[in-house]
């Protein structure tokens, strides 16, 4: 069966250091749409085991109030990544975010042991959903591969820092060098059916940088931010929420398309706008985002 | 005996005290008595000067001795040296048994500890005790009883006679030879100097210290030539570092800004939000962060506060600045923008009997709309405690907590669900120092609580889209966190006693012992 969570809203994932109570315990009440408890670059390697049992007791315990429970793995280049697996299934997490993702044989590897750790720690089998980090030339160009590598893959995701890396460049607050792989990913995963989101924005401070970049990502069709910061929150939900404008928009142009259908009318005007049926989609798109924003108190 | 918010105070401590239990915040409601005065040592000579070359001399000028009382303010805060450098030379003197009367004690008099141990100070009274001398009290080093009271109920203890102050130290940044003080215009400055009023209205001898002595006239006088005896000039009365520091950053950490944003919602959908309303709040991170997201609100309705009143910081000074609030009632500066903002036209000193005295004709607290107020806890029943720490050691004080809940419209306590790993919100609070009756909504970064008792309050909420939950269910969550903490463990002792502003006793607190496991 289909994990009914593939397509949920996911404006916000917001990272969190798994091995810290203090930032662990609680992270709902800022009302993220994801977490994600990170056991990987966050954490020294000398307390990957600390950190793993902190992320399974966490899981075990706190009530995470739906917020998705997003696991960021250890590389494959470690020896990590296959003890963090068992450890987050075994917990109970939502997802496992492959970092530094290549090819499809990355996803296949962590497909074969979330499946074996699910079977030990009797999860149900598909419970674990994936999604894979980009953070290399290599992996921009093999995006579709990764997006169409697994049932289990509900999106992929940018890794800025390591990805200007590769490409002997930096992040300069243009966006300037992060053009390509943002069009290449948002392509790859429109063409696979799978979700996008964009990398995290480090400056706190600069709020105003910070929103232009979520209305870049916004624009370019991205589904959600990777997020350091419960501050970042509302800025990203706000621009990723429909207006209430749109949202009476959209409503009308169902509404019209559903009655005009059965009245066999085409094309007509809403708001003064031509309508037909290739609006249907979008116009559907953006109240199933209301809903799910919590913000539509319609009857479609 | 039980008193009214279930607190079962001692017989013998009523009878060493000659105080009655604590029967609810109206119970001396129009009480009627005739106000204490001071021994006045009459001055005609003109020739006759006040000053005196030594805090070592002044004392002998006092008549100091044994047994009596002698009185500080705080508005030096963490840099106050006269409480000190006064009990050094009292120390020399060999005195024993006094009596302190301080409106508040901290860090800064760390120093007195020794005093206490070898019975020269046997007595304190205070509106709470952070640092060193807390712990000396509640370890049972204090050979009396520390009297915790209220900012309006020190000065209600004074007016009424219940304290009678023999000689008050009154710490000045500046004052000239014939003792007019003022709390600007030198190098310690602490913009008001309203907790010391009480003082030098009352005490039988007064004594200006400063370290800056200026010519005559100081004027205006925040504290008048009338009331003071002697005069001394000493080389620093602080640290000036420490007594008025740069305004706090406004905080960036977001459970302090939800908490603050969840706070302005709350009270801009009450019928007090209006033209023209009062608020006070105090000096921590989201108190500060209400204030300013409150102050965007009003900008957007168009709605002015009237008055301002309570301990200033830059967000109220700010709201003067830009034309938002009518005035503000100053009792005491928390940074160098209110110090400095206090020179302002609309910018008023008051007295601590003008802010808070329940035992006055009517104080401004009266007339508060809004107060915005921390806690180490609150519980079940509203009651909150802000002196008592987690670990039962006497840690912080009530300043006018108790006075301004008591009398605002809306009472609203702000305070993150856990502190640290403690509850916040619990069952029952370890030490009462302010009445639930007081208290009416109960901010956190869970969730906010309508005192049941504000049906009304209830009612205007009810469309409002914010996290309402009961205070039960608060401290459901904090316990299913946290797990239900254990009683903090206490001999029978009792160290201190918790004052109502009017006089009777809310709770007492009592000497730790070390955790016994069962």
């Amino acid at each position: 069966m289909k994990n009914p969570n593939m397509k949920r809203l996911r404006r916000t994932m917001m990272f969190l250091n798994a091995q810290k109570p203090g930032l662990i315990k609680d992270p709902y009440i800022y009302k993220p749409d994801s977490i994600m408890l990170d056991l990987e670059d966050a954490v020294a390697e000398n307390q990957k085991d600390a950190a793993r049992f902190s992320l399974y007791h966490a899981l075990k315990e706190i009530d995470y109030h739906g917020v998705e429970r997003v696991i960021r793995i250890n590389g494959l280049d470690t020896p990590y990544w296959q003890e963090d697996i068992r450890c987050a299934v075994a917990g109970g997490c939502d997802a496992i975010r492959i970092p530094k993702t290549e090819s499809a044989l990355d996803i296949h590897l962590v497909e074969e042991k979330v499946l074996a750790a699910e079977k030990e720690f009797g999860r149900p089998e598909g419970s674990t959903l994936l999604m894979a980090a980009i953070e290399s030339a290599r992996g921009v160009m093999k995006a579709l591969d990764i997006c169409d590598a697994s049932e289990r893959l509900f999106g992929i995701a940018l890794s800025g820092g390591d990805y200007t890396k590769d490409l002997q460049t930096h992040i300069t607050g243009t966006g300037i060098e992060l053009m390509g792989a943002r069009q290449n990913l948002i392509i790859a995963a429109r063409a696979a059916g799978k979700q996008c989101f964009d990398k995290v924005y480090t400056n706190l401070n600069d709020t105003e940088g910070f929103r232009k970049d979520v209305e870049t990502i916004h624009l370019m069709g991205f589904d959600g931010k990777s997020i350091i910061n419960p501050r970042q929150i509302r800025i990203v939900h706000e621009i990723f929420t429909p207006s209430q404008k749109d949202i009476a928009f959209s409503e009308k142009v169902v509404k019209e398309i559903d009655s005009k259908k059965a009245q066999g009318i085409g094309v007509f005007t809403v708001d003064g706008k031509m309508i037909d049926i290739a609006f249907y989609d979008g116009a559907k798109r953006t109240i199933e985002l209301a809903k799910a924003s919590g913000v539509y108190k319609g009857e479609l | 005996m039980i008193n009214a918010v279930g607190r079962d105070i001692p017989e013998e401590i009523l009878k060493i005290t000659g105080k009655e239990i604590f029967q609810g915040n109206h119970y001396k409601d129009g009480y009627t008595y005739k106000m204490d005065g001071p021994m006045t040592h009459v001055v005609m000579d003109g020739r006759e000067s006040k000053l005196v070359p030594s805090i070592a001399d002044v004392l002998v000028k006092c008549g100091i001795r044994d047994g009596m009382t002698i009185s500080f303010h705080h508005h030096f805060r963490e840099g106050d040296y006269v409480v000190q450098m006064v009990m050094d030379e009292i120390h020399k003197m060999g005195i024993k048994d006094l009596t302190i009367c301080a409106s508040s004690l901290g860090k800064a008099q760390n120093g007195i500890v020794p005093y206490i141990e070898d019975g020269t100070i046997t007595n304190i009274q205070s509106s709470g005790v952070r640092g060193k001398i807390g712990e000396a009290i509640s370890a049972g080093k204090l050979k009396g009883l520390a009297i915790m009271r209220s900012h309006g109920g020190r000065v209600r203890a004074i007016e009424s006679g219940e304290t009678r102050i023999d000689i008050a130290f009154i710490g000045t940044p500046t004052c000239d030879d014939y003792g007019n003080c003022r709390g600007i215009g030198g190098k310690s400055d602490c913009g008001v100097l309203s907790y010391a009023i009480v003082d030098a209205d009352h005490a039988d001898k007064v004594v200006a210290i400063t370290d800056m002595l200026k010519p005559y006239p100081n004027f205006p006088a925040h504290i008048s030539e009338t009331k003071v005896d002697y005069v001394v000039v000493v080389d620093k009365v602080g640290d000036p570092s420490k007594i008025a520091t740069g305004a706090a950053k406004p905080t960036t950490d977001m459970r302090k800004l939800m908490m603050a944003d969840y706070c302005t919602q709350f009270l801009i959908h009450t019928p007090y939000f209006k033209e023209g309303f009062s608020y006070q709040t105090g000096v921590g991170g989201a108190s500060i962060a209400s204030t300013v997201s409150l102050a965007k609100v009003m900008q957007e309705r168009n709605i002015h506060m009237g008055f301002g009143v309570g301990g200033m910081s830059k967000p109220m000074c700010d709201l003067l600045v830009n034309g938002q609030v009518g005035c503000l009632l100053d009792t005491q500066d928390f940074d160098l923008d209110a110090v400095e903002d206090v020179k302002e036209l609309k910018h008023f000193r008051i007295s601590a009997g003008e802010y808070c005295d329940p035992y006055n004709k009517g104080a401004i607290v009266n007339k508060l709309d809004f107060v915005i107020l921390g806690a180490l806890e609150v519980d079940t029943h509203f009651n909150v405690n802000v002196v008592v720490g987690s670990n039962g050691v006497i840690t912080g004080a009530q300043g006018g907590h108790p006075d301004t809940a008591a009398c605002a419209k809306c009472s609203i306590i702000i305070a993150p669900l856990l502190q640290g790993r403690i509850p916040a919100v619990c069952t029952d609070v370890t030490t009462v120092t302010t009445p639930g009756e007081s208290v009416d909504v109960v901010v956190t970064d869970y969730g906010i609580a309508i005192n049941p008792a504000r049906q009304d309050l209830i009612d205007c909420m009810k469309d409002v889209d914010l996290p309402f939950k009961t205070i039960e269910e608060l401290r459901d969550i904090a316990y299913r966190i946290s797990g239900k903490p254990e009683r903090v463990q206490f001999s029978d002792r009792v160290v201190g006693i918790i004052e109502a502003r009017d006089g009777t006793v809310m709770d007492v607190v009592r000497q730790t012992k070390p955790f016994e496991f069962s």
